[in-house]
């Protein structure tokens, strides 16, 4: 059996990113395992501008920030397989590849970094009634048509959700000469960019209903029509809104969620409110020497904090197998009140250099609150915000030291604020 | 001039149609859709059930008791899953200990096993049974199939021994001619000495065609399902009905023979009979029954909801017998549940049926078993390496969530009965059929299926003729 | 006068801006950008607006059949479709650098069509 120091299971951001740093750090030996025909994952369906704006300063389409990587892999000599889909993991860091080069390859890894990314919510999932015919895509398979493999999936078109994925789709298509009659989503709010509102369907009277969701998807074979309702405070729909657009297209933009088979094949432990693994400050799984970064361990919302958290993790596990990754006194991170989750979960004070950074979301939109952190109850600092979403992935960076101190807890929470 | 031309290539035309392939008979099988088991075959529970519940002295109870004992030795001869997992019908207050006690007094009388289990001796088999269940029937005989995959194991293997199968073949006219009959569709008159009608919600129109007597009413009634992804821990692991009611064997909870869990169906009689729209108000209802039975399902691995049309006619009981009116024709009509667990059973009793009007002579020339599906995911490393080393297509992963590979793939469409269509390699090859539901597979299928059937990209289809997936290239339409 | 409301669409940041437009529609002032670029997008945007362009092009030889584009710089909103229909008929071989010019001066705007990655050879 083939024996790796560094295995890394995905050639997009995130993997390309930890493969550079773990190479920065002394690793050598390192393995990509990229299932497509190029490395570059996501980021070559992605066309469309805005991505580098903090890591290069530049704003790239997505091909072309995950070129900038490709040329550092390529610069290294980083040894990357393509078209090789990791389909078995164990718990001894022995992982089954598949290739039409080589074929089914068993080999061993020192360490490894997840990087597979997500996928879509589909239709399916949130079980929308009405019929099951052609002419039903989650918005990013449509993208894959449109911008790789060249093809037009419809002529006119609905769109379910107001995260950036639909809203870049609805501009895309409508350039592309599609009709999109409009975008539904079923919160009170957009969960995109909102320049992305601007550019995507303002600039062309792309109506966006809000509280608003699919009830109904008609046509035996083909798409032939959709009907979207309004939706009350617990997100039923209001009989007597509804209103029926003649379209051939859905698509669904409805979330993303961690691709983990691998790591539940693992046995990795898993935070069921980000759907991928926990992690402590290093990125480490609760499988020694497995780390995770980028999409697999939470949706993210920027290239450039993929890119960091895949650098960082590529740095932690070139520490692993330089045998500098410490174990100490393991402190948890509690999200509280208006909090979804926080990564790392866990943080072993130990490994922490000069800071930590604690990623987290909010549950719902705040205007005018107070983060508050607290250090084992105690306050430990009190952040003002004007504004925060769900669909903006917030960091707070706390001193190492602070976090020495801490005896078993940090939390995050919201607090209201009187006007 | 054929000796028997079946129309409907559902679960019983197409058992139908391979018991009749040992035979010295010229055979054709009419499907409308553009692939076999595409209709109430492709829709329903996957049940062989035991036999105990339908009533007492009717043709369903006979076949289905029948067809549970045959079930097993048929996949066994197509090479297909055949899984024997049991099931319990669950009593949910006291007032059902009464009537789960004459069930198992029915299936007691008909051969068929069955035990009352107090509420501890289920729990400890199935930890997931809901707090309001008292007591369980054990009916260990029960049993899951992949309906569709049998249907095409079995055309394919009828077809490698004679068979023609015609899709696209919708039958719109019979004509009674003098000892044989013309049956007309779009790709053709079929002449036929004898006429087989497996043509499931279509049957009562089929016999139509040729009789002005038919008092026979075919009144779909629509049953709505989801489909759980698979776990690592499977919430039952035998099929839960609650007791029956007179719409049907209830809302049940099922594993499925690739791990999925199926929940459902309703029952609402409907007119059209193509309405296989899933609806916001029995989902709901689905929903809420399945908590009475079972707990902890987690509806958050929700990955699909299909519906299947039950041809249900006014009366119980299955018509399976020669027209009163029309000599030679031969009426498969109301074969509702349990049409699937009864389907070797109705096949053997037709083929008595046909024997009494055109002879039966047994093919002397040894039967070439059917080449098994390549399943790469259930092979150990050496055996797909040897694979491989075949042909490097088994090398290259096209469907992520169920490990499908390009080469299972293109050795499906090439077989006899072997698929067109993006939906017809998923029902064969799994592809697609996994918790992202084609999002990262089907450019790659449809890339395979065009250029196996040397077909563009846009000509392929999702199913019918009108699901098109892709409706031009980027910028076609543009200038 | 009066205050119009929009969002910068420079960057991913999204600024809620805040803009004083006199009676004759010129821009007074500008409030709530976080660089100077917002207030630069601000006044175009009321007087002349841009926008940068992303597309595809066909492309013979590489790994894929089409290449991602983009403008060289922005162009005017009300081009946008005019740019794209000149971009319906341009087919390109691989090899192809990023940055190298697809189309020079496409529509007469003085931009150019610009390859957003680079896609080699293959055979």
């Amino acid at each position: 059996m083939k024996h790796y120091q560094l295995v890394i299971i995905g050639g997009g951001s995130a993997g390309l990113a930890a493969a550079v740093s773990a190479y920065d750090n002394g690793v050598s030996d390192i393995l990509i395992l990229e299932r497509d025909k190029e490395l570059g994952g996501i980021l070559q369906q992605c066309i469309h501008n805005g991505f580098g704006v903090h890591t290069f300063k530049q704003e790239l389409s997505g091909p072309g920030f995950a070129e900038r990587f490709i040329d550092l892999v390529n610069q290294k000599h980083i040894t990357y397989k393509l078209n090789a889909m990791v389909i078995h993991l164990n718990d001894d860091k022995i992982l089954e590849y598949v290739s039409p080069e080589e074929g089914y390859v068993v080999i061993k890894a020192g360490a490894i970094v997840l990087a597979m990314g997500c996928r879509e919510r589909t239709r399916g999932a949130i079980a929308v009634p009405g019929y099951r015919p052609s002419g039903v895509w989650s918005a990013g398979t449509a993208q894959r048509y449109l911008n790789m493999e060249g093809f037009m999936v419809g002529k006119k078109i609905f769109i379910l959700g107001s995260g950036d994925i639909g809203l870049i789709m609805a501009r895309r298509l409508t350039l592309e000469g599609a009709e999109v009659k409009g975008v539904a989503e079923i919160m009170p709010y957009s969960n995109g960019l909102p320049r992305n509102i601007k550019q995507c369907l303002e600039d062309f009277d792309i109506p966006l209903f809000l509280s608003h969701t699919i009830t109904k998807i008609d046509g035996l074979d083909r798409v032939s029509g959709v009907t979207i309702a309004q939706v009350d405070a617990s997100m039923q729909p209001i009989e007597g809104t509804e209103k029926t657009f003649d379209v051939d297209t859905v698509l669904f933009s409805i979330g993303l969620i961690p691709e983990n088979a691998l790591s539940e094949e693992a046995n990795i432990d898993m935070d069921p409110k980000t759907r991928g693994p926990k992690v402590d400050e290093s990125y480490q799984t609760s499988l020694k020497g497995v780390f995770a970064c980028g999409n697999v361990l939470h949706v993210h919302d920027l290239v450039d904090f993929v890119a960091e958290e895949g650098s960082k993790a590529g740095v932690a596990a070139a520490k692993y197998i330089n045998e500098k990754l410490q174990s100490g006194s393991v402190i948890i991170t509690i999200p509280k009140e208006g909090i979804g989750y926080i990564v790392p979960q866990r943080i072993q004070a130990i490994n922490c250099d000069k800071t930590v950074e604690l990623m987290f979301r909010v549950r719902k939109q705040y205007k005018n609150v107070e983060l508050v952190i607290k250090k084992d109850d105690e306050v430990l600092r009190v952040i003002k915000k004007k504004h925060l979403a769900p669909a903006e992935m917030e960091k707070v960076i706390l001193k190492a030291s602070d976090v020495a101190e801490c005896q078993h807890s940090l939390s995050i929470e919201v607090v209201e604020v009187a006007a | 001039m054929y000796d028997v031309v079946i129309i409907g290539a559902g679960i019983n035309g197409g058992l139908l149609a391979q018991r009749l392939s040992k035979f010295d008979l010229k055979i054709a099988l009419l499907e409308k859709d553009n692939d076999v088991a595409n209709e109430a075959t492709a829709a329903n529970s996957a049940i062989i059930h035991s036999g105990h519940d339908p009533k007492t002295g009717t043709l369903k109870a006979k076949l289905n008791v029948r067809g549970n004992h045959l079930w097993e030795d048929v996949c066994k001869e197509l090479s297909v899953d055949f899984i024997r997992n049991g099931a319990f019908v669950v009593a949910v207050n006291d007032e059902e200990k009464e009537r789960l006690k004459e069930l198992h007094e029915q299936a007691q009388e008909r051969g068929v096993p069955s035990r009352i289990l107090s509420r501890e001796e289920a729990i400890e088999l199935e930890p997931n049974l809901s707090d309001l269940v008292v007591e369980a029937l054990d009916l260990p005989s029960t049993a899951i199939v992949s309906p569709w995959e049998v249907t095409i194991a079995a055309v394919e293997d009828a077809m490698n021994h004679g068979l023609e199968l015609f899709l696209h073949s919708k039958v719109v006219k019979i004509d009674k001619k003098d000892g044989y009959f013309d049956v007309t569709t779009a790709k053709g008159v079929f002449q036929a000495k004898v006429v087989i009608n497996a043509a499931g919600v279509y049957s009562d129109e089929i016999y139509a065609m040729v009789s002005n007597n038919s008092h026979y009413q075919i009144t779909p009634r629509r049953g709505e399902y989801y489909v759980l992804d698979r776990a690592a821990k499977p919430v039952v692991s035998r099929t839960i009905y609650p007791l029956p009611s007179e719409k049907g064997k209830g809302v049940l909870v099922v594993p499925t023979i690739h791990d999925n869990i199926l929940i459902g169906p309703n029952s609402d009689i409907i007119s059209d009979k193509e309405g296989k729209d899933n609806t916001a108000a029995a989902l709901a209802y689905v929903k809420e029954q399945v908590s009475k039975t079972v707990k902890n399902i987690p509806m958050h691995t929700i990955i699909r909801t299909y519906v299947g049309l039950r041809p249900s006619h006014l009366d119980y009981d299955f018509v399976i017998q020669e027209a009163d009116d029309v000599k030679n024709f031969i009426n498969l009509i109301g074969v509702d549940s349990p049409g699937l667990a009864s389907a070797p059973a109705i096949a053997e009793y037709v083929e008595e049926i046909i024997s009494k009007m055109i002879p039966l002579k047994a093919k002397t020339e040894p039967r070439t078993p059917r080449r098994p599906w390549i399943i790469l995911n259930r092979m150990n490393p050496q055996e797909k390496q040897n694979m491989f080393e075949q042909d490097s297509k088994f090398g290259q992963m096209v469907c992520r969530c169920e490990l499908v590979s390009e080469g299972e793939i293109i050795d499906v469409i090439h077989r006899n009965a072997g698929a067109r269509t993006v939906k017809a390699v998923k029902r064969r090859v799994r592809a697609g059929a996994g918790r992202c539901q084609g999002g990262f597979c089907e450019p790659r299928v449809i890339a395979i299926l065009a250029r196996e059937l040397n077909i563009k990209p846009t000509q392929v289809l999702l199913d019918a003729d009108d699901s098109t997936i892709l409706v031009g290239e980027t910028k076609e339409n543009l200038a | 006068m009066k205050k119009v409301e929009m969002i910068c669409i420079v960057c991913p940041m999204s600024c809620r801006l805040v803009i004083d437009v006199d009676d004759a529609g010129a821009v007074l002032s500008v409030a709530g950008n976080s660089c100077n670029r917002g207030d630069i997008y601000a006044r175009k945007e009321l007087t002349n607006p841009t926008r940068m362009l992303t597309s595809t092009v066909k492309i013979s030889g590489a790994i894929y059949d089409r290449l991602p584009v983009i403008t060289s710089s922005d162009i005017p909103k009300g081009m946008m479709f005019e740019v794209m229909k000149a971009l319906a008929n341009v087919e390109v071989v691989a090899p192809v650098k990023a940055n190298d010019i697809i189309v020079e001066n496409v529509c007469d705007l003085g931009i150019n069509i610009i390859a957003s990655r680079s896609m080699e050879r293959v055979n």
